[in-house]
């Protein structure tokens, strides 16, 4: 059997993290938690299910996703080498089909024909959309008007592969509320509806469980690393943390080491124009402990409990919280969490676009910013990975608006680079 | 009613001779809920001295920013709430000036998020100041935060956990045995709010569950609207709970006082 799920000393068997985690969620769903938790305990070990999903990640998304030595980057940033982890080459553009894939495929075995998913960027809903298009099931998509708006060309892919986008105007319509709207139609549908959630968030069993669907992208880079460099674990790996799924997808394989073999593990939250400003999406930087969507953990919530409102240019990481799993690694300092600004970001992106001939996905563009920010401050003979979550696709025209904008403001100091600054100006 | 009251609190034994009183005029106890600080912070006042008027008990929510066990009415109630400057110190202290003007228990529904942020310790103690008798937590499975109900009880504070149609014996045995004030059954599976006809097929064989298990009466929410709905539940409840329906006639500016007598008289055994 080519492909066996990770197991972690991690959550207890209460689903807490610490402190973090648990299942804040009404009574109703308590059965339906427990159904999956049973579901994907069994399926978790089953021949049956791990060749098909195997057989899926390797046919249909394309995996494992190549770990590529960023040479003009890593000449860039002058000092370790940068290695990207490309999700972006995944089918459908980001690492997000990995978990899909695998839930959609849970989703069938315990007969439900009904999905529904939540959706920021719009790359959970079309991997849900995809999912569900290629397994026969019928799907629908939760998503705020704001990030329908900033997503157009996911919101009709989605369409296309036959899924129904609801939009969600409550609250701030993004994700934070597509999720509400999520868990809401689960508690009324729960009989017959799997509810395909996107990120290492929510109630017992999800974050363990998208965790240890993602876990494959940290397993193969032990492989590869151990291929281009002699050893698996790399000097330093940077992620970019929305609830935080593709980050504990490369974290997690590395997480439970001893402390000595460990590599120093970064994720990069969004700051939005600056933690400072309060018009940001950085939980650990910028929150405190609360509870949001059945967990508890870092969540941006003022003095009387109600949810602050994330800012983040990226859809994707626009989310209040931040997964249970790291909140553990940033209380005990497995992992740190730093906040990387919009401005940081897109110009990010434009350089590694220039550099390398990759359009990142905005999301991602975070963790490039400070790979090479650390990169520059480490001697040439160490590694970097940056796990590149997505790719820019989804993201040009919104970039293409911001950029406009930045061309309207006065001069640049660099030819053909548009300062990030002036984006904001 | 079946079940022998044995009241672990002054919150849980004001709880338990409302619905002692109620059954014994023949009625499932009346418990309308409105979420504080709607329609305005000035105007909740009013609508709530008007259910009080015919409550046997007032369920008064806290307004949430992500109320996900709510439907759309009371979502927006708590939304307009929010942004008419509705807190959740505020809310204790309208139920506080409540409390003065009225002798009827009041129950409070919250989310527990606001919980956390004011500190449990600090929220009970607040809440019991402010002369609250219980809480009603709908993200709160008992088994979740056993401190929470602990707190309550060390301030004189009853508790209420929910069951729904799909929990599982063990799980509905576990919920009632947790709760001290009264035991909440939802009607459906589903979020809050009123309904095109009646869903309350699972009602019965619900409730038959909980009565093997629960030492406080038993109440009935989700769905019910008016009189004719709260009257099935009444032949099988011991307390019918209504909220988006007043919401609903809050905002269309309807007699709240005028639909509560309606709801109270179907409310009849
Ligand atoms: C490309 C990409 N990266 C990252 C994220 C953030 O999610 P997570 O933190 O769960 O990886 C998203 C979410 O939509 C995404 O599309």
């Amino acid at each position: 059997m080519a492909l066996s799920l990770p197991t972690y000393p991690q959550p207890d068997e209460r689903g807490r993290y610490g402190r973090f985690g648990g299942r804040y969620v009404p009574e109703t769903l308590i059965p339906a938690l427990d159904e999956l938790q049973q579901a994907y305990h069994t399926a978790r070990t089953d021949p049956a299910f791990l060749n098909e999903l195997d057989r899926l990640l390797r046919d249909f998304v394309g995996r494992p996703s190549s770990l590529y030595l960023a040479e003009r980057l890593t000449e860039h940033a002058g000092g370790a080498k940068i290695y990207l982890k490309r999700e972006d080459q995944n089918y459908t553009g980001a690492h997000k089909i990995n978990n899909c894939l695998a839930q959609a495929l849970l989703a069938k075995r315990m007969g439900k024909q009904r999905v529904i998913a939540e959706t920021g960027a719009g790359q959970h809903g079309v991997a849900s959309a995809t999912a569900a298009a290629l397994l026969g099931l019928d799907c629908v998509v939760y998503m705020g008007a704001e990030d329908i708006r900033r997503q157009a060309l996911n919101v009709f892919r989605m369409k296309l592969l036959g899924a129904e986008v609801r939009e969600v105007t409550s609250g701030t319509s993004t994700l934070k509320d597509a999720t509400n709207e999520a868990i809401r139609d689960w508690v009324t549908n729960v009989r017959d509806t799997f509810y395909i959630l996107g990120s290492v968030v929510g109630p017992h069993p999800y974050p363990a469980m998208v965790r240890d669907f993602q876990s494959i992208i940290g397993e193969e880079v032990k492989v590869q690393h151990q291929a281009l460099e002699g050893r698996e674990v790399p000097d330093v790996i940077v992620a970019c943390v929305g609830g935080g799924s593709n980050a504990i997808g490369i974290f997690a394989p590395f997480a439970y080491l001893p402390e000595h073999e460990r590599p120093l593990m970064i994720g990069t939250e969004a700051a939005g124009e600056g933690v400072e400003s309060g018009r940001h999406a950085a939980s650990v930087a910028g929150g405190r402990i609360g509870v949001l969507h059945g967990a508890m953990m870092y969540l941006l919530n003022d003095d009387e409990g109600q949810i602050v409102p994330p800012h983040s240019i990226s859809a994707g990481l626009d989310y209040p919280g931040i997964g249970p799993e790291h909140c553990l690694y940033a209380e005990t300092g497995v992992a740190q969490y730093v906040p990387v600004t919009d401005a940081q970001a897109l110009d990010a992106l434009q350089l590694l676009t220039r550099l390398e001939g990759i359009i990142p996905a905005l999301e991602s563009a975070h963790a490039i910013h400070a790979a090479v920010e650390i990169a520059g401050r480490m001697p040439p003979e160490q590694t970097v990975v940056v796990n590149l979550s997505g790719r820019g696709d989804k993201d040009v025209a919104e970039v293409m608006r911001l950029l406009d904008l930045a061309q309207t403001a006065p001069a640049q100091d660099a030819p053909g680079v548009i300062r990030p600054q002036e984006v904001h100006a | 009613m079946t079940a022998t009251l044995t009241a672990t609190t002054p919150g849980a034994a004001r709880i338990h001779a409302a619905f002692a009183r109620a059954h014994a005029e023949g009625r499932a106890a009346f418990i309308p809920f409105m979420t504080a600080g709607y329609p305005t912070a000035q105007a909740f006042a009013g609508v709530a001295d008007e259910l009080l008027e015919h409550a046997d008990l007032l369920e008064v929510g806290i307004p949430y920013s992500d109320p996900l066990g709510d439907g759309p009415t009371i979502q927006r109630a708590s939304e307009q709430a929010l942004a008419g400057g509705t807190s959740t110190r505020g809310t204790l202290a309208l139920v506080k000036a409540l409390r003065a003007r009225h002798a009827t228990p009041i129950v409070i529904m919250t989310y527990v998020n606001p919980i956390y942020a004011v500190g449990p310790r600090e929220f009970m103690r607040l809440a019991q100041d402010a002369g609250v008798d219980g809480l009603i937590l709908p993200d709160l499975p008992p088994d979740q935060d056993l401190e929470i109900a602990d707190l309550a009880a060390e301030h004189g504070l009853a508790v209420t956990f929910l069951i729904a149609p799909t929990s599982t014996p063990a799980r509905v045995k576990l919920v009632a045995e947790a709760c001290t004030g009264f035991l909440y059954a939802v009607s459906v599976t589903g979020v809050t709010g009123a309904r095109e006809g009646s869903a309350l097929a699972e009602v019965p064989a619900m409730l038959a569950l909980a009565r093997e298990h629960a030492r406080v009466p038993v109440a009935v929410g989700f769905g019910v609207k008016d009189a004719d709905t709260a009257r099935q539940v009444a032949q099988v409840a011991d307390g019918v709970v209504v909220g988006s329906a007043f919401i609903n006639a809050a905002r269309q500016g309807q007699s709240v006082g005028a639909l509560a007598a309606t709801i109270r008289a179907g409310c009849q055994k």
